[in-house]
């Protein structure tokens, strides 16, 4: 896949494919989006680049936001937490980095790298470590390859930043998790500093081409009054799951994680039948009334509004929203034993199996 | 006793006098350029249709567009100083940075950032920076701006920063108009923030318009109250739309829906307000129009007001019906709109249109029944189903659960609307065509709260609940509200993602009646 450059005008299209493949969670990208296109609009276009222009030797740095977004939605970073992040650790290291990388194709840090890469005249890798969004730092393909996440800065609005080492990735998600809430419930983090070769090892590849060209087919789907739905299932070859009014809503909070089920009356061509969907800070499970599973993760699972056909959030779903939903294949590293441990529905508390999409009822 | 409700609508001012929970008089009217006169008009037919004595109409309510309008043609806005407490954080996007620029310009683009805020958790960001907040009094003189919106982060939580900044500006300048946006909106500073500058920016006109009415009341004699509607369809005084005119913005649909839905006595079910052009479709949720969930944008601007859910489809009386060339019949979205009165054939003009559908196949009695005589059976039929299958399919896409619930067809153009949708039955209020007036006469008194709440020692989520419902009650007695008619109507609470600590945020709101008259 060739470089590409990321203008003012392509962040609208970048935040709602970001939003899509936010899978419900990963807050709105719009905070992200508007800092990118002021950051663009200030030092001039992103450029986007493939993982084959990497040298094998050389840094490079993911960029995140972590912690809650609804924070973030609140209290806007000041805009310096990013860069200065990324600096503190490339002093530590003792090197500058080559490339950013974003870390989560889904929800406000698919937008976020874009600021941070205008400012900085660094590239962007076309590539990022979830292919969606997942809630917890150790929960990307470069766990699977032994990448490292530390040495990871976090840095706030006031100047406050951290180092930590951790002997796993894990351990890093702990350790930095109760940082954020002591920075305000969100943080800016530089993290898994990584060769060139590295990156051709772990990365998902072209992420950032695939946000786009989702959000490009929602732009002009929309502008030609038509619900994107179909268009995206067409795209991506994924599976109508079903159309439907949520008709119960149950949420409770257990160890910070918002969990919840949405039950669905089906409508339209799926009229007459229910289902189910199971979320954490994302969609995690869908399954229809016969207890036939429809999609799991890590496959994901995206919901649009039926309506408006704009991307649907968990913390959105409320009683008679009307969405559809569409199931996508995860990236084959997650079908893994490995990928599995990370991000399959028994790390998130559910007593059962990964089954692929494809192997499920269309 | 009686009520007079007013709708001042973009085209129309609609008037009503009500006698507890009958309609006694409804008329319609054309909205003036200087409003006045148009209230005058409808009022005075209204009184005079309903052959009551004037003084004992005890409350007048009003419902308008006009600051909803202002905004969208970007018409009498002010400059305001936009002062945001919340630095070294939320540096990186000023205020009214995703503003449309030609709105920008209008408010003046003064955006000033100091030091202060809230953590989520109640933790100052930084004390208040009192020195910055004089340095920007002197700067307002300078430039001769006369208002100011002041947003703290998380102000919502903790408005403790914006009253001091308040205080302390108005200190230096006694003389301008302050918003707090702790006063207006929810979490979400941009959001927040851009609905105070766009209150602020209308303060000025707010009182014109306020005083217009006042005058309207006056020249007509009476001597009483008046209210206005806000955007949840219950009530504000007088003096408070003064100080807070984006509250009218969405005031418009919801009277409408809550007209239909006193009119009928149906609390839960889908009303359609069908218009010249276009049909609006919202849904009923305990009386009162659901909310939207998402963002809503006005006048291009991104802000998060509870707007009520309402989805519009090209279709109304003035709609044009025609045969597509694979034969087929289609109906709107293109329409005659107001020049139905002498475009449409039953009017003498030459352009079939939907109300000419309706009077030919016998659903209704406008214009000349002879002039439709003619028209082709199977082009009747055909454009009757497509006009119903238009509306089904708007209604399916609003309806919340399989239960049968009712259907009101509101509206000049409810005409079109057959008697049975599916298998939901239609509902046809008498005074139809005013329902909004309706809708403002009946209007209540709201108390609202909507914040984050720890889930911390001791306090579960039930007594959080519990103390965001009294605060809410208190509210609304404070506001004017019979205590004994107060009840809850939302109550929601939603856990904050990604945050250990249990904090979740929480959204009650209790309505009641007016005190001092039984409805």
């Amino acid at each position: 896949m060739a470089s590409f450059m990321v203008n003012v005008e392509d962040m609208d299209a970048i935040a709602l494919g970001g939003a899509f493949l936010g899978t419900g969670g990963g807050g709105d990208p719009y905070i992200g989006k508007l800092m990118a296109r002021q950051a663009i609009a200030r030092h001039g276009p992103v450029k986007v680049i493939s993982v084959d222009e990497l040298a094998d030797d050389a840094l490079c740095i993911p960029v995140c936001m972590m912690g809650a977004p609804t924070v973030m939605l609140e209290k806007l970073p000041n805009g310096e937490e990013a860069r200065e992040a990324l600096a503190q650790l490339e002093t530590f290291l003792g090197r500058k980095a080559d490339a950013l990388i974003c870390i989560e194709a889904g929800g406000l840090n698919s937008t976020i790298p874009y600021a941070v890469a205008a400012a900085t005249g660094l590239p962007l890798i076309d590539g990022d470590g979830m292919g969606r969004a997942f809630p917890e730092l150790q929960m990307v393909t470069l766990t699977i390859h032994g990448i490292s996440a530390t040495p990871m800065v976090l840095a706030d609005d006031k100047g406050n930043s951290s180092v930590i080492n951790a002997i796993s990735n894990r351990w890093t998600e702990r350790l930095a998790r109760c940082q954020t809430v002591e920075m305000g419930g969100a943080a800016l983090v530089a993290l898994y500093p990584m060769s060139g070769a590295e990156v051709k090892r772990g990365i998902l590849r072209g992420s950032m081409s695939l946000i786009k060209e989702i959000g490009e087919t929602m732009a002009s789907e929309r502008k030609a009054s038509r619900n994107p739905a179909d268009a995206l299932v067409r795209r991506l070859d994924g599976n109508r799951l079903f159309s439907g009014r949520v008709v119960d809503i149950d949420r409770r909070t257990i160890g910070g994680f918002a969990r919840g089920r949405a039950v669905f009356k089906g409508m339209e061509q799926d009229e007459g039948r229910t289902f189910t969907v199971d979320f954490q800070n994302e969609f995690l499970i869908c399954e229809d009334d016969r207890g036939d599973l429809l999609a799991v993760t890590p496959d994901l699972i995206c919901a649009l509004d039926a309506d408006g056909g704009l991307p649907v959030t968990t913390e959105q779903l409320r009683y008679g929203l009307a969405v559809t939903m569409i199931g996508l294949a995860c990236d084959p590293q997650w079908a893994t034993p490995e990928g599995l441990e990370l991000v399959g529905p028994r790390y998130f508390g559910y007593e059962r199996d990964y089954v692929p999409i494809n192997q499920l009822s269309r | 006793m009686y009520r007079l409700g007013i709708d001042v609508g973009g085209t129309n001012t609609d008037a009503v006098v009500m006698q507890g929970r009958t309609v006694l008089a409804g008329v319609k009217a054309s909205t003036t350029e200087d409003v006045t006169s148009g209230v005058l008009e409808a009022m005075e037919a209204a009184i005079s249709k309903a052959g009551v004595d004037r003084a004992k109409i005890t409350n007048v309510m009003i419902g308008t567009t006009h600051f909803t309008n202002a905004v969208i043609e970007r018409k009498h806005i002010n400059p305001v100083a936009a002062i945001r407490l919340g630095l070294p954080a939320t540096a990186c996007l000023p205020p009214m940075v995703d503003w449309p620029n030609d709105l920008r310009e209008a408010a003046g683009g003064h955006g000033y950032l100091v030091r202060g805020g809230y953590e989520f958790d109640g933790r100052e960001i930084a004390p208040l920076d009192l020195d910055e907040i004089d340095r920007i009094a002197d700067d307002l003189a300078a430039k001769r701006i006369e208002a100011a919106a002041i947003t703290s982060v998380f102000g919502p939580i903790n408005a403790e920063m914006e009253k001091a900044a308040r205080e302390r500006l108005l200190r230096k300048r006694p003389d301008i108009s302050v918003v707090l946006s702790s006063d207006i909106g929810r979490i979400g500073l941009l959001e927040r923030e851009s609905a105070a500058i766009m209150n602020a920016s209308l303060l000025a006109l707010s009182d014109r318009t306020v005083e217009a009415f006042a005058k309207a009341l006056q020249s007509a004699g009476l001597d009483c109250p008046f209210f206005i509607t806000q955007n949840d369809g219950t009530l504000m005084g007088a003096e408070t739309v003064k100080k807070f005119p984006v509250l009218t913005f969405a005031s418009g649909p919801t009277n409408s829906m809550r007209g239909a839905a006193f009119l009928t006595g149906v609390r839960d079910g889908i009303v359609v307000d069908i218009g010249g052009t276009t049909t609006d479709i919202g849904s009923l949720q305990h009386g009162f129009p659901r909310q939207a969930a998402t963002v809503v944008d006005i006048g291009g601007v991104r802000t998060n007001f509870r707007m009520p859910d309402v989805f519009s489809i090209g279709l109304g009386g003035g709609s044009l019906v025609r045969r597509k060339s694979d034969g087929q019949v289609a109906v709107g979205p293109q329409s005659v709109g107001y020049r139905i009165t002498k475009e449409a054939l039953v009017f003498g003009g030459d352009t079939l249109t939907a109300t000419d559908i309706a009077v030919a196949s016998g659903s209704a009695q406008v214009g000349s029944a002879d002039a439709v005589r003619s028209l082709d059976p199977a082009l009747l039929q055909a454009a009757q189903a497509e006009i119903a299958a238009m509306l089904e399919r708007a209604v399916e896409r609003t309806r919340l659960s399989p239960e049968p619930v009712p259907v009101i067809a509101v509206g000049g153009g409810s005409i079109l609307m057959p008697d049975q949708l599916g298998d939901l039955k239609v509902i046809r209020p008498e005074n139809f065509a005013v329902a909004n007036a309706v809708g403002a006469a009946i209007a209540q008194i709201s108390g609202e709260v909507d914040r984050i709440f720890s889930l911390e020692n001791g306090l579960t989520r039930d007594i959080c609940l519990k103390q965001a419902e009294d605060e809410a009650r208190e509210k609304a007695i404070r506001s004017g509200a019979d205590a004994a008619t107060i009840e809850t109507i939302e109550r929601e609470d939603v856990p904050l993602a990604y945050l250990p600590g249990n904090a979740t945020r929480i959204h009650v709101k209790v309505v009641g009646e007016m005190g001092g008259y039984d409805a």
